[in-house]
């Protein structure tokens, strides 16, 4: 008997080689997983669209808002900020419990690293699997906005990497806190003081600048504002390039904050 | 064959080289966890072919010790090659070798039984045609094959060990590592999953194992060492250790309540050794009918129950440690 791959080619494997590995164990794991998270992911935000950007838009743009909003209806503001924030959902949903449940319900990470993968490897691999959810979240809910006529290309179309990054710049960040993190209490925590309050002043609804100045301040410092500006500006096909670039830059920056915390707190936790 | 990262103390003498069919070679292997020492010096040397065990109790630093060697945990001290690397250097090409059969089943419980063996194997670069083979044929190794298509949730403590022992293997590791085993599994579960690792030995696999349960090791063991708050206290065959720390056979002696501390003091005299544990009292002799006879004539002793038998790795570690194992 002996190993199947030469031991010398293993002696330093690239990430990118043992990431790919892990591409049926995330493909099997979706597909068992999928149909759970189809309901807040699509079926929600839609819900959300009908109800407020066309029940409530209407009262809106009766009352002058178009306006207040740049000259577009209730249903064109909210539709783009529904798209980032469905994508920051979803991304905190597979960032947190998942996470947990890997290291500490079903420990499948402590299997996956007593093989060849490394503890970066699994990371870079989850985190691929993520953003390929996110892509699809985000792919699928343009459709639907397409479909109620609020996309305007060729802009349009980069609303869904853009959604990847608002989707990413959540996702890392959570995983460190769920590599470290004890006990599930703490997610309650999260969502009630950080994504439910983020969620809702996000931009996404109405003008951040209708807050008091130190609230306005918080809400742009979290990235779900500059996700929001970011893809409303790309959906209706007038972005600000100066001012993408300052969102895309903020974004990036959470992402690869994320990503060195969620590293050393995976490292920590599997190889101790 | 080197010796990685060696941390040499004015106390240890230099490191014997181990023999050229070391599978794992630890001197001076210790691991701290902030102030808590768990391993503190442990020299273990283990061959090519042979079932090596690790016997102690628990939190004696088995668990710490195989983390180390499957390298997913780094040493804090002392020197360890697995397969001839170190591994702090060749972790992945250490792993790609070894199948590690964990305390805890990891299984993905979102998945199959047959998935859980897909896609591990997939890890270490096999083709999905390949883990498909060698799933089919672990499946049927360890008698999972009816039980292809369950939910792992679903599946008994029994059966999850089983499939773990099959996962540990899809890479046809040349070093087989079971952390506990048969714990918590029922004695027809036990025996079952003796009976295959037993095969594994047969065909070659070296196999490392860490037990509390002295009948395991000696059911399965060559060679083992009996590890105690971190260090080793004694290293042979079952029989050796036997041989060298306890007699030949014990006569087990149960007393009422009353009388068990007055027994106790009388009874110095019958072997070559007494231990008062809380419930019975063992007297280790050659001829343990001899003892159990004079503790009638001789005595004139009444003992609630009397069972002679013969010296276990139990009466070994009882003799080094003045503790009992199954505590």
């Amino acid at each position: 008997m002996g190993g199947s791959v030469p031991a010398a080619r293993l002696r330093r494997p690239a990430t990118t080689g043992l990431v790919w590995r892990q591409l049926d164990h995330w493909r099997i794991r979706w597909r068992r997983t999928w149909r759970g998270s189809a309901i807040t992911n699509f079926v929600l935000p839609i819900l959300y669209l009908l109800a407020m950007g066309v029940g409530l838009g209407a009262y809106v743009d009766e009352g002058g808002g178009r306006a207040a909003l740049g000259g577009v209806d209730y249903l064109e503001f909210i539709a783009p900020g529904l798209l980032a924030t469905s994508v920051m959902q979803n991304a905190v949903g597979a960032s947190t419990w998942p996470v947990m449940g890997a290291i500490k319900w079903d420990k499948t990470y402590f299997a996956m690293i007593a093989s060849p993968l490394r503890t970066r490897d699994v990371l870079v691999g989850n985190l691929g699997f993520v953003a390929a959810r996110l892509a699809l979240t985000a792919a699928v809910f343009w459709l639907v906005l397409a479909l109620f006529g609020v996309v305007v290309l060729p802009w349009a179309v980069l609303a869904v990497p853009a959604g990847v990054l608002v989707g990413m710049a959540h996702a890392t960040p959570l995983f460190a806190l769920s590599a470290r993190l004890e006990r599930e209490t703490g997610f309650m925590l999260v969502y009630r003081v950080g994504v439910v309050p983020m969620f809702l002043f996000s931009g996404a609804f109405f003008p951040v600048s209708q807050l008091p100045d130190p609230v306005q301040w918080l809400a742009q410092s979290l990235p779900l504002y500059h996700g929001v500006e970011l893809v409303r500006g790309l959906t209706l096909g007038r972005p600000d390039l100066l001012a993408d670039i300052g969102h895309v830059a903020y974004l990036v920056l959470w992402c690869g904050v994320g990503f060195v915390l969620a590293d050393r707190a995976l490292a920590r936790r599997l190889g101790g | 064959m080197g010796v990685g990262r060696v941390e040499q103390t004015a106390d240890r003498p230099l490191p014997t080289p181990p023999p050229p069919d070391a599978l794992v070679a630890a001197r001076g292997l210790r691991k701290t966890y902030g102030t808590l020492e768990a391993v503190r010096g442990i020299d273990v040397t283990v061959r090519r072919g042979e079932a090596f065990g690790f016997l102690g109790p628990n939190g004696a630093g088995k668990s710490s010790t195989m983390r180390m060697i499957a390298a997913v945990s780094p040493a804090s001290g002392g020197s360890l090659r697995v397969l001839g690397m170190d591994p702090a250097e060749d972790g992945p090409a250490i792993r790609s070798r070894l199948g590690v059969c964990p305390q805890d089943d990891t299984l993905d419980s979102e998945l199959t039984v047959r998935e859980n063996l897909l896609v591990y194997g997939r890890f270490f670069g096999l083709s999905r045609a390949e883990v498909a083979r060698r799933a089919d044929e672990l499946l049927a190794f360890v008698q999972l094959g009816d039980r292809a298509d369950a939910r792992v949730e679903q599946l008994s403590g029994g059966l999850k060990r089983r499939l773990t022992v099959a996962r540990s293997l899809i890479n046809e590791p040349e070093l087989l590592m079971l952390d506990e085993p048969t714990t918590g599994l029922d004695p027809q579960a036990r025996h079952l999953l003796w009976d295959r690792l037993f095969r594994l030995k047969q065909q070659g696999t070296t196999l490392l194992l860490t037990t509390h349960y002295m009948d395991e090791a000696e059911q399965l063991c060559d060679r083992l060492v009996i590890i105690d708050e971190g260090i080793v206290v004694a290293e042979g065959s079952p029989a050796q250790l036997i041989g060298a720390h306890s007699s030949r056979e014990v006569c087990e002696l149960r007393f009422d309540v009353d009388d068990h501390d007055g027994a106790v003091g009388r009874l110095q005299r019958l072997g070559e050794r007494v231990e008062a544990l809380p419930d019975r009292v063992l007297v280790y002799a050659a001829d343990g009918e001899a003892v159990a006879q004079a503790v009638h004539d001789d005595l004139g002793l009444s003992p609630r129950s009397t069972l002679v038998r013969r010296s276990t790795l139990e009466d070994v570690f009882l003799r080094l440690t003045g503790r009992s194992l199954a505590q």
